[in-house]
């Protein structure tokens, strides 16, 4: 399951997506939101995403993860919308035979899911809002900019 | 040739609107992008930003067609 969410995510259902009676580890990551980034209080969080092209990315990060591991079952929950520090943003969960892959597996599909899946996060704080990761510095694009991650 | 410009997060703050129709001589990816930066200079503050086409990841090598759904991604920030 790939879910990109304007509802709460249920944590259980994604777990259970990826349950496997074969299975002897699910490995859960659970993103939520802080309530402070960049020193100040955050208020709230607001994600969008591109969710077709979300869905697709998310579904080439896992079929990546499946051939360096053997998984047996996963699910990816992301959320959408206004969240609130302390709410579930996104939910990764992998099953496979032995513990060990479980780990890294949902580590390298999260990591590769914040690199790369095309969803977008504003931080609201008390005084103003920031993109994430879109602020101007030296390492800002020029027209040559070429290639892709 | 004219283009369907669908933008998300900053970029869509930047170019103002979710959707904009625009007209350029463009061909590539590669063109597009520096007739987007020449014409919303503050898309050079970014840290990067790329071009999908028809939901894939492009290069700047290619080719627009008019009927092409093409959408700009500034930095992603899920998770």
């Amino acid at each position: 399951m790939i879910e990109i969410t304007s509802s709460s995510i249920d944590v259980n259902k994604v777990i259970a997506t990826a349950s496997s009676l074969g299975a002897g580890a699910v490995n859960i990551f659970i993103g939520t939101v802080r309530d402070t980034a960049l020193d100040k209080k955050v208020v709230w969080l607001e994600y969008e995403a591109y969710e077709a092209m979300a869905v697709s990315e998310t579904r080439k990060i896992v079929d990546e993860a499946a051939g360096r591991w053997e998984l047996l079952g996963w699910g990816v929950s992301h959320r959408v919308g206004t969240l609130k520090p302390g709410e579930v943003a996104v939910v990764v969960a992998v099953a496979t035979k032995h513990r060990r892959a479980s780990f890294e597996a949902c580590q390298y599909i999260i990591d590769r899911l914040k690199e790369k899946v095309p969803i977008f996060k504003k931080e609201v704080f008390e005084d103003g809002s920031e993109w994430i990761g879109a602020q101007p510095g030296p390492g800002a694009i020029s027209e040559k900019q070429t290639g892709l991650r | 040739m004219k283009f369907t410009i669908t933008s998300y997060g900053i970029a869509k703050d930047i170019v103002g609107d979710r959707k904009v129709v625009i007209e350029t001589s463009a061909g590539t990816v590669g063109e597009l992008r520096s007739w987007l930066l020449n014409s919303y200079p503050s898309l050079k503050d970014l840290h990067s930003l790329f071009i999908a086409i028809n939901k894939e990841y492009a290069e700047d090598a290619v080719s627009l067609n008019e009927s092409d759904e093409i959408v700009l991604i500034p930095p992603v920030s899920g998770g």
